[in-house]
């Protein structure tokens, strides 16, 4: 007979959930963890991971066609959409036997099926294929993850109206699409497929796309969408869905009225809730907050022992914010001292659309909301040498300082590669430096990294190449 | 010509001062007479005004910097038609000046803090922001990041900014101001340096409160208003008894003693950044009723920090009064230059012996404090003697 008795089991196998998993291991917690589906959770089977892959070859076959202007000849240039989808299914499948070997080489025991709460430590584990699992810990972490919100009248059927999930497997390229929701995973669909040649249009209910970016963000973003072709109804809301054999019109209210948009397929990308269906909740005190697990700053919830982390714990959706909250957690389990609660502001949010949005900490708004008072710095693309040479002009960096202490409050940046630029702010916040620590770094020339620092002497009316 | 600003000597004992702010800016038109600055002294924030027409060209010192050395140029004003090539900044300037290009930034100079043992001090760039801009003692502070380091959140729980948020601190540090700096440097100078010695008389003043209450039920209302207090007697009797023993009203240096030719008393008020005593010029030549309406509104002033030097500087000989509190007596420390401090407790019913019989009577303790250099034993006890008189018999304060 196995082990049954852990000092932790993780329930949920994806970056919040083994992420923890191997961390309360090299603190020496004897630990299980238990996923229903397949190790690497959304993120690296149907989120993160395979959109990422899509997104690459989308944006190199964008690329190559404006070849020419680089001095390059091609001739015939076409997609083989199956072959893509092949290749992202590939990327995954291969990085989710990442995880499993390092869960193996780490001796977390995996146990697959799916894990109800049984009480007072017990943990109750349906395996289709053999019997059921009785298993006990002394510390549960919740890490089941969120799927989309399904809205009334726009369920996803799978043919004419997709879920994330379907519209990363697509067997044809429709000649016209619909995404409603214009947060991270919907303007990085609307680009692909824009990308790829379809007639894009984007329905998002709030005034602004990606409307939880900085304002100029959304602003430029706007733009650039527009002018690669998409077409964007902002402060309006799909009422409902008529499917013809092969095409669906969506009724829509906007401010400017309403509007019929026909178009061959459909993405729901308006949200996601938490999984906390069929866990065994109802014989707890864990409290939800919405859709979600109410928790506090050390994850915690109201039943003594259980923790949850990652999405199923609330917003941001983010894998990294999960990892993090799920080391944080353990780590306070295992009591370890120079334990701090996760700092919102202090986690990057990348979109990879093209072009790309990278953010870190407030917006300007936020920040005078807060009561801050501002120094703002921007910095355009358009001047600077390393994005010249990579024919890339369009894009912006925006820095958000406090004017009193120099703390850098918000970094927010549109353009080629910026998601791998954002991190650079994240050091600098959580070190805490002030505009003195960026002013004095010297940045590499020439690199787009070196408009990071333009933006910051700007906020203090010292800009060089401005 | 180009004319240079120095920090004024705002008071007597003033060496250094604090710029606490700039009014005007580099560049601005500024006519003689405009505030252009506030400088915060050892007794009070004082307005600096501009003795000339002209663009203030320069700002050498900045905002917020302290023990700027007074008669050291703190700014240049280019009159009309002069240009900035005209500046003559001074050849060594103060340390907080900056080379003329640059504006002052005040925040770009921290140094590595280091402990008394010169072992550094981990923490953010952030938080070392945060605490001197918050005056917060580094060695108060206790690190959470890192290996200790201190950062944001540490400076933000300090008692300092949190206002005693933190359990771990057992104490909280309040940075000196100008004018406490000050008061520990003249008390702690008089204490060691003035040879004090004390005398203490208690004056029945059942007479005097008879005679306060009739006074004050004849107040008129309006322009010539009073409500005499027990200590507007006080100042009162000391004025007279002082015209009675100039000697008293004198101060002592290294080559001669100086009397005093106007009987200027010192008030002692608590405000809230520490004691002030503003002064009651020719005290002897006020009634009751002027004396009081002056102390007042002294007394006022000097609690809003709003005294003019010419308020609160001189005076001859000081009045402590801690009645109010209940403090049945108690010996001051004198104020330099002065050479005595009465110090006046409570008025309280006490039993009095007199002419073999016991009876209740309403007794006040006043202690003079004295120095030795100045005036010998028998005078101040003279002197004290004169002052019970008045205290007692208060009708004897009309002759």
């Amino acid at each position: 007979m196995a082990q049954t008795s852990y000092d932790l089991i993780v329930i949920g196998g994806g970056p919040g959930g083994y992420v923890s998993a191997i961390r309360a291991v090299q603190l020496g917690l004897k630990t299980a963890l238990v996923e229903r589906a397949l190790l690497g959770g959304v993120c690296l089977n149907w989120g993160c991971i395979p959109t990422k892959t899509l997104l690459h070859a989308a944006e190199l076959y964008h690329s190559m066609k404006n070849a020419d202007k680089l001095g390059l000849t091609i001739k015939g240039m076409t997609f083989d959409l199956k072959k893509m989808v092949e290749r992202s299914r590939t990327v995954s499948s291969r990085l989710n036997k990442g995880v499993a070997h390092l869960l193996k080489k780490n001796k977390v025991t995996v146990i697959e099926g799916a894990a109800r709460l049984a009480g007072a430590g017990g943990l109750h584990v349906e395996n289709g294929k053999s019997q059921n699992l009785s298993l006990s810990a002394k510390h549960i972490i919740l890490a089941t993850g969120a799927r989309a919100r399904v809205l009334p009248g726009l369920e996803p059927d799978g043919a004419l109206v997709w879920s994330y999930k379907e519209a990363l497997v697509p067997d044809a390229m429709p000649k016209s699409l619909l995404v409603v929701g214009s947060g991270a995973i919907g303007m990085e669909f609307a680009s692909f497929f824009n990308m790829l040649g379809c007639h894009v249009k984007i329905v998002e209910t709030l005034d602004r796309v990606l409307p939880l970016e900085d304002d100029e963000i959304s602003t430029f973003i706007r733009k650039s969408f527009e002018a690669q072709g998409v077409a964007i109804h902002t402060s309006a809301t799909v009422k409902s869905l008529k499917k013809a054999k092969n095409s669906v019109t969506a009724a829509i209210e906007s401010d400017g009225g309403p509007l019929k948009i026909k178009v061959d397929r459909v993405i729901v990308a308006a949200g996601i809730v938490g999984n906390v269906e069929d866990i065994g909740l109802r014989n707890t005190k864990v409290k939800l907050d919405g859709t979600h697990i109410a928790v506090d700053q050390w994850s915690r919830t109201d039943e003594p022992g259980v923790y949850a982390i990652g999405d199923v714990a609330g917003p941001p959706w983010l894998a990294h914010k999960a990892s993090h909250e799920g080391i944080i957690c353990v780590e306070k389990i295992a009591g370890l001292e120079d334990v701090h609660p996760l700092d919102s502001t202090r986690i990057p949010s990348c979109t990879y659309s093209h072009p790309q949005v990278a953010s870190i900490g407030l917006s300007e708004r936020k920040a005078k909301e807060q009561g801050h008072d501002v120094k703002v710095g921007r910095f355009s693309f358009s001047g600077n040498g390393k994005a010249l040479t990579l024919d890339e002009p369009d894009g912006m960096v925006k820095t958000v300082f406090d004017a009193n202490t120099g703390e850098l409050l918000g970094a927010h940046m549109a353009g080629a590669v910026v998601t791998e630029l954002v991190q650079g702010y994240a050091i600098a916040k959580t070190l805490e430096t002030t505009e003195t620590e960026l002013m004095h770094t010297v940045f590499p020339h020439p690199t787009l990294s070196e408009m990071m620092q333009e933006s910051v002497l700007d906020a203090y009316g010292r800009a060089i190449h401005l | 010509m180009s004319v240079q600003i120095m920090m004024p000597a705002l008071s007597p004992t003033m060496t250094e001062g604090k710029l606490s702010k700039w009014i005007k800016k580099e560049g601005e038109a500024i006519e003689s007479g405009d505030v252009i600055a506030e400088i915060e002294t050892d007794k009070a924030t004082m307005e600096l005004e501009a003795a000339d027409d002209g663009v203030l060209a320069r700002i050498l010192v900045a905002e917020g910097a302290e023990g700027v050395p007074v008669n050291s140029v703190i700014a240049v004003l280019l009159e009309e038609g002069e240009d900035a090539a005209n500046l003559d900044v001074p050849a060594s300037p103060p340390p907080q000046a900056q080379a003329p290009e640059i504006k002052p930034e005040p925040t770009q100079k921290p140094k590595t803090p280091t402990f008394s043992n010169g072992q550094r001090i981990f923490i953010s760039p952030l938080a070392r922001r945060m605490a001197e801009q918050g005056g917060l003692d580094l060695k108060a502070v206790r690190g959470t990041g890192p290996k200790g380091r201190i950062v944001k959140r540490d400076i933000k729980a300090s008692p300092k900014t949190s206002h005693g948020a933190s359990p771990e601190a057992a104490y909280t540090e309040v940075p000196h101001t100008t004018m406490r700096k000050v008061i520990a440097q003249r008390l702690s100078e008089a204490k060691r340096d003035i040879p004090h010695y004390y005398l203490s008389v208690d004056c029945k003043i059942d007479c005097l409160l008879e005679t306060r209450k009739k006074l004050n039920a004849k107040a008129s209302e309006g322009k010539g208003a009073y409500k005499i207090s027990v200590n507007d007697f006080v100042v009162r009797a000391v004025a007279l008894a002082l015209k009675q023993y100039p000697a008293v009203n004198a101060s002592w240096s290294d080559e001669a003693v100086r009397h005093y030719n106007d009987i200027d008393i010192s008030v002692a008020v608590a405000a809230p950044g520490g004691l002030v005593t503003p002064v009651v010029r020719q005290a002897d030549a006020k009634g009751l009723g002027a004396l009081s309406r002056e102390i007042k509104a002294l007394a006022e002033r000097a609690r809003e920090g709003k005294l003019a030097p010419e308020e609160y500087q001189g005076g001859g000989f000081t009045i402590s009064n801690l009645g109010m509190y209940g403090v049945k007596e108690f010996a001051a420390i004198i104020n330099p230059p002065q050479s005595c401090i009465l110090a006046v407790g409570a008025g309280e019913q006490r039993p009095v012996a007199e002419n073999g019989e016991l009876s209740v009577a309403t007794v006040m303790t006043c202690t003079l404090s004295v120095d030795h250099r100045t005036v010998d034993g028998a005078l101040a006890a003279q002197f004290l003697s004169v002052f019970k008189g008045f205290m007692e018999e208060p009708l004897t304060m009309l002759l």
